[in-house]
Parts: C-alpha cells; sequence; structure tokens
C-alpha cells in the first residue's frame, strides 16, 4: 500500500529519539465520519483533534487528498468525585460521529462518566459596513456618520468554531466503555461496564437503562459489559458483549429492560487450550458490526472473529492475530498487557478486517482470499510516500533478515485504535501519540 | 490435565535450575500465580477508579486456581504456625495493604484494626472474595452478628486457650484454618463456598481432618480479612 503519513503534534523534537512521550498526547479513540471527510481523534488529555481530507485538486497532484488539521478542542476536563474521593479522567474513550443534517458536522465525545455533543460549524464570511460601529467594533462617533449602508457579506479566513450542545451527565455509575448512535438518528446509547442506557439527543436530563448485568449481591459479580453498538439498519437491535466472550443481541422491542437477549452467540470452549487464563483472553474487546449489518466482528486478546447474525452457536470466521503470544501469556499476565483492549475494523466493502497488535504492527485479513499482512505504524520503518513493507514475526525456526522475534517484541507500542474510511483504502492507526494514515493509492476503489 | 499446558505456558520455558528439574513443579506455578493475582487486586497505584473489568477477570482466576487447589487437595500451608502473636501479624499486614486500596477506592477510611474489628464486619459472605473490591455500598445488615465470634477468634488466636469451637477443628493445623473455618461456620444461613460443608464436616468431637471445601475457603483467608475490613 502506498502511504502518506501525517502526525498531528508538532513536538518532533522530543519524539526523535522516543524517549519523552507526553501522556496528556496519547490517542485515545480515532472515528471516521460518515463520508470519510473528517477524521476525529480524542486523547487522554481530554483534547479532540479533527482532521479534514483536503479535496483532490488537479494542480497539486502530490497533495491528493491528504488529512490537515480543521479544528482542535478542549472537550473534557479531569473531575473530581468528591463523595468517593476519585479522580475522573478525563481521557476520551470514544467519539461518534452524527449523521450530517445540514451544513454543520456534529459529534458525541465521551469520558469515564459524561457524554457531549458538540456542534462544529464554519463560518468563511463576515459582515462589513455596519453603520454603529467600526471596522474593530468599536462605537461609531455619531456625527460623523453621514449616511446609511446596508452591511454587505465579505469573505475571511475560514474560522471553525466547535461549540457543545449537549452535556449527558450523571447516567453512569461505572466507567463507560462505548457510544452509539442510532439510524435513528434521534437516540444513542452508552455502555459501561454494568449497565446500558438510551438517550435521546435532545434530552439530557433522562435516559432510559436498556440493560443491567449488576447483581443483586456485588459479590456474585462475575461477567461485565465489555463494548456494545446499534445495529446498523435496524434501530431496534443492539449487541453488547462480555468479559467471558460472549455476545448478546437485543431487541428493543420486546421488553423495556433488555436483560433477555434475543440471540446469544457463544463459542464452546476448546478443552485443548484451557489454562487459567483463558477467561482473560476469550474477553472481547470490541464488536463492530459490518456495514451490511448481516456480521459481527469481536476481538479478543488472540483473535478477531467474524460472526454470521444467523448462526449463535461459533464464528464463520476466525484470524488468529498474534497466535505466538499463547504460550506467553503468564507474561503478559503479570505486566498486565492481557489485558490490553484491541479494537477491529471493517473496511467499506467488509471483505476486509483490521486489528492493531504490538510493536506497532497492525494486521490485516481479507475474508476472500483469506491473505493476512502484518504492517507497522512507525516513523523508523516508513518514510512518507513510501511503501509500507510487510512484517513478520519469527517464532523459531528459519529466521528471515527483517524478522522480529517474539522476544524482542516491544509491547509498550500497541495499537490499540485503528478506523477504516467507509468508502476508500484509507485507514488511520494510532500509535501511542502518532496518528497515522495510511492510502492505498493503486487500489484506492474498494473491491 | 492442564498440568503440563500451564508449565509451557506459565514459565516460557526459561527456568533452568543448575542441577535440579527443569521447571519449578506445577503447583508452585500455580501457588505464584495465585499470589500474584491477588497482589494485583489489591495494588492501586493511582486516585482514579480501578478498572473493573480487569478486576472481575482476575477475581475469577484466582477462584479458578482455588477451585482447581481445592480439588487436587494440594492445599500449601504458607508457613508453619506460630503460637500466638505470627498468625495475627499476618492478619495485620494484611489488613495494611486492603486499607491503603480502600482509602484509594473512596470508601470509608478503615479505621484501626483492634479497635473497631469487632463492631466493624458488615461482609455477608466470608466465603465470597470480591466483596470488598467491587463498590462501598455492599450491605452492613450482619454486624450485629459477628461481634462476639470475632472477639472469640482473636482469644483463639492470641492465647491458644482451648475454645469449644477450637477443639472441633484441632485437626485443621493451625490458626489460619480455625479463623476461617469458624467464620464460615459462625455466619451460618449465608452459604459461602463451602461453608455449610466445613462446618458439618467437623461435627463429630474428635473430628476427622477438614475437608476439601473447608480447605477451599482457608485459601480466602485474606479476603476475609478484607472483608473485616471493609465496613
Amino acid at each position: 500500500m502506498g502511504e502518506d503519513t501525517d502526525t498531528r503534534k508538532i513536538n518532533h523534537s522530543f519524539l526523535r529519539d522516543h524517549s519523552y512521550v507526553t501522556e496528556a498526547d496519547i490517542i485515545s479513540t480515532v472515528e471516521f465520519n460518515h463520508t470519510g471527510e473528517l477524521l476525529a481523534t480524542g486523547d487522554k488529555g481530554g483534547r479532540v483533534v479533527i482532521f479534514q481530507r483536503e479535496p483532490e485538486s488537479k494542480s497539486a497532484p502530490r497533495s491528493q487528498g491528504e488529512y490537515d488539521v480543521y479544528s482542535t478542542f478542549q472537550s473534557h476536563e479531569p473531575e473530581f468525585d468528591y463523595l468517593k474521593s476519585l479522580e475522573i479522567e478525563e481521557k476520551i474513550n470514544k467519539i461518534k460521529w452524527l449523521p450530517q443534517q445540514n451544513a454543520a458536522h456534529s459529534l458525541l465525545s465521551t469520558n469515564d462518566k459524561t457524554i457531549k455533543l458538540w456542534k462544529i460549524t464554519e463560518r468563511d464570511k463576515r459582515p462589513e459596513g455596519y453603520n454603529l460601529k467600526d471596522e474593530e467594533g468599536k462605537l461609531k462617533d455619531l456625527s460623523t456618520v453621514t449616511s446609511l449602508q446596508v452591511p454587505v457579506l465579505k469573505p475571511m479566513d475560514l474560522m471553525v468554531e466547535v461549540s457543545p450542545r449537549r452535556v449527558f451527565a450523571n447516567g453512569h455509575t461505572y466507567h463507560i466503555n462505548s457510544i452509539s448512535v442510532n439510524s435513528d438518528c434521534e437516540t444513542y446509547m452508552s455502555a459501561d461496564d454494568l449497565r446500558i442506557n438510551l438517550w435521546h439527543l435532545a434530552i439530557t436530563d433522562r435516559s432510559f437503562n436498556i440493560v443491567d448485568i449488576k447483581p443483586a449481591n456485588m459479590e456474585d459479580l462475575t461477567e461485565v459489559i465489555t463494548a456494545s453498538e446499534f445495529h446498523p439498519h435496524h434501530c431496534n437491535l443492539f449487541v453488547y458483549s462480555s468479559s467471558k466472550g460472549s455476545l448478546r443481541l437485543c431487541d428493543m422491542r420486546a421488553a423495556a429492560l433488555c436483560d433477555k437477549h434475543s440471540k446469544l452467540f457463544e463459542e464452546p470452549e476448546d478443552p485443548s487450550n484451557r489454562s487459567f487464563f483463558s477467561e482473560i483472553i476469550s474477553s472481547v474487546s470490541d464488536v463492530k458490526f459490518s456495514h451490511s449489518g448481516r456480521y459481527m466482528l469481536t476481538r479478543d486478546y488472540l483473535t478477531v472473529k467474524v460472526w454470521d447474525l444467523n448462526m449463535e452457536a461459533r464464528p464463520i470466521e476466525t484470524y488468529q492475530v498474534h497466535e505466538y503470544l499463547r504460550s506467553k501469556l503468564c507474561s503478559l499476565y503479570e505486566n498486565d498487557c492481557i489485558f490490553d483492549k484491541f479494537e477491529c475494523a471493517w473496511n467499506g466493502s467488509d471483505s476486509v478486517i483490521m486489528t492493531g497488535a504490538y510493536n506497532n504492527f497492525f494486521r490485516m485479513f481479507d475474508r476472500n482470499t483469506k491473505r493476512d499482512v502484518t504492517l507497522e505504524a512507525s516513523r523508523e520503518s516508513s518514510k512518507p510516500r513510501a511503501v509500507l513493507k510487510p512484517r513478520r514475526v519469527c517464532v523459531g525456526g528459519k529466521r528471515r533478515r527483517d524478522d522480529i522475534s517474539v522476544d524482542s517484541l516491544d509491547f509498550t507500542k500497541k495499537i490499540l485504535h485503528t478506523a477504516w474510511h467507509p468508502a476508500e483504502n484509507i485507514i488511520a492507526i494510532a500509535a501511542t501519540n502518532n496518528l497515522y494514515i495510511f492510502q492505498d493509492k493503486v487500489n484506492s476503489e474498494m473491491h | 490435565m492442564f498440568a503440563r499446558g500451564l508449565k509451557r505456558k506459565c514459565w516460557d520455558g526459561d527456568e533452568d535450575v543448575e542441577g535440579a528439574p527443569a521447571a519449578p513443579s506445577y503447583s508452585l506455578q500455580r501457588q505464584s500465580l495465585l499470589d500474584m493475582s491477588l497482589v494485583k487486586l489489591q495494588l492501586c497505584h493511582t486516585l482514579v477508579e480501578p478498572n473493573l473489568c480487569r478486576s472481575v477477570l482476575i477475581a475469577n482466576t484466582v477462584r479458578q486456581i482455588q477451585e482447581e487447589m481445592t480439588q487436587d487437595g494440594a492445599w500449601q500451608l504458607p508457613a508453619p504456625p506460630v503460637a500466638g502473636r505470627g498468625p495475627l501479624d499476618h492478619l495485620v499486614s494484611t489488613e495494611i495493604l486492603c486499607r491503603a486500596a480502600w482509602e484509594q477506592q473512596g470508601q470509608r477510611p478503615a479505621p484501626d484494626l483492634p479497635s473497631e474489628l469487632p463492631g466493624a464486619l458488615g461482609a455477608p459472605a466470608p466465603g465470597s472474595a470480591q466483596s470488598c473490591i467491587w463498590e462501598a455500598d455492599s450491605s452492613r445488615g450482619h454486624r450485629g452478628s459477628f461481634p462476639k465470634s470475632l472477639d472469640q477468634i482473636f482469644e483463639t488466636l492470641e492465647s491458644r486457650a482451648p475454645s469449644p469451637v477450637e477443639g472441633l477443628f484441632a485437626d485443621a493445623g493451625g490458626p489460619y484454618y480455625d479463623l476461617d473455618a469458624v467464620l464460615t461456620g459462625m455466619v451460618g444461613g449465608k452459604s459461602g463456598p463451602g461453608g455449610g460443608d466445613g462446618l458439618q464436616a467437623l461435627a463429630p468431637a474428635g473430628a476427622p481432618p477438614p475437608s476439601a471445601s473447608c480447605k477451599r475457603d482457608l485459601g480466602e483467608l485474606d479476603h476475609v480479612v478484607e472483608i473485616l475490613v471493609e465496613t
């Protein structure tokens, strides 16, 4: 694939030797809007940065469709919960774009406790020629006004204005892990570890609880909600995943409280691979419906799985992301890496799936050809506009020249957040505090 | 069974002790995993609320290990029990770990152990490991029924004076077992895992060695203390 590399932070001098990374700059979520024109990222410092794709122009062929910074704003601030004596992190856990209904763009951003609706508008004209005020806005001396004029709109430098339109607070006792906008464009849901709430986009003081898995006795708690999403077409259907590796498809028409699932998707455990870590690695870290709405993609620690909504017994496809880690699970448990939550993504035509791994590697699986590739997102290994070289992790046996051995993988360099353009072969990869945007110039159309 | 698998997985083949078997024994590895998990559950480094998903997964792992250890009947005594102060010290030190965790989780600050404990018990089921981890609002309704038994327990530990309770567990092998088994028995109606069984198994005077289910609870001693401190 060809590549265009953008970085979002200007502190190159710090990053050159990679010894200093501002914690607040660590990217925590990446999301394209519905046309792919805009790309939003959220970080640990509570900021949102929106990139816009430059329109392709014949006059500047080199900058075809590159993403430039469009707007930056502070979405969430750190808070302190005085009742529990706990800090509430300002880290942006998820961003979801609303479908565009007028000239303005809107998105939802959330931290652990509070969801906010932001409206992004452009201003490129400004009225000039006021009668009572001068150019700088100061009141004119009335004696100097000899004639009346009608103010006219004159073009100005583009200004992007972002304003918070709604704040959906106090809906969650536990940490919000997902938000999902309904296809009805009026409601959305937010999920924390134990509950899922349904909100109306215009109403902030009320939400409906639609899933509650909190046991009467917290000592009996053995399972939590890890992710959830609305079906892309059926506004009554949504799915949520659990820490035990199961998926529950729920129908909001069935009951007000959707504790009883319509369908339960669960793969029976493989007895030959059983270990004390089996449950942890089966915990689903992300679930995504396909664009068609027919399939679901799930990510657990070692695999990505494709599920057919019509088959609950097992996934229809399973892809190994980094099976070589299976023998290292104890060490990964010790250093907490086993709890890393990787996301997954479909391409626009649902033919390729992508997910991140360690050492700044990310993986793509072609569902049709069954071929897969490992690529690396890092400054050192790729120059701008160079073709990405496939990487390989060797697990003993014959080692090729550029192979990386399992023991030299850098587990601090994890690609947790990835996103795929809804229509084209453009992907956004968040590697700690850097954002990489790769484009496939050769095969820019989906097939 | 999964002994072999665990050996390979857990130690990544990096144990090469000269002149000794290459890998540590399975039960040692398992114990080490249990210890590591318990430490993970208790340590909180930041002021931010700990990740609930992570805590649940670790607690489930602890439970799995303990269940297997019970089935194997291979319960490892942490150390030969020392008469008098030793076991009590161990309880105290564990409590200190818990207290740090509590305060950081924003619970009511745990009072000093000796003076407050008799009145401070509120956890319904000492057999479960989770109550201290999840949240502050577990019930405090059992306060009344505990103090007496706890006093008895501490008397037992400190003075080693024979008591009816201790007599039942004479073969249990040390104060650890006394504390846990007694609490499990004393709670009565609430069914902690193996609580009822443990008591019944020891009912006859001059009791036979404690049953496996009793031993399972014994491993959750640390959590018993956490529960004691919770309120």
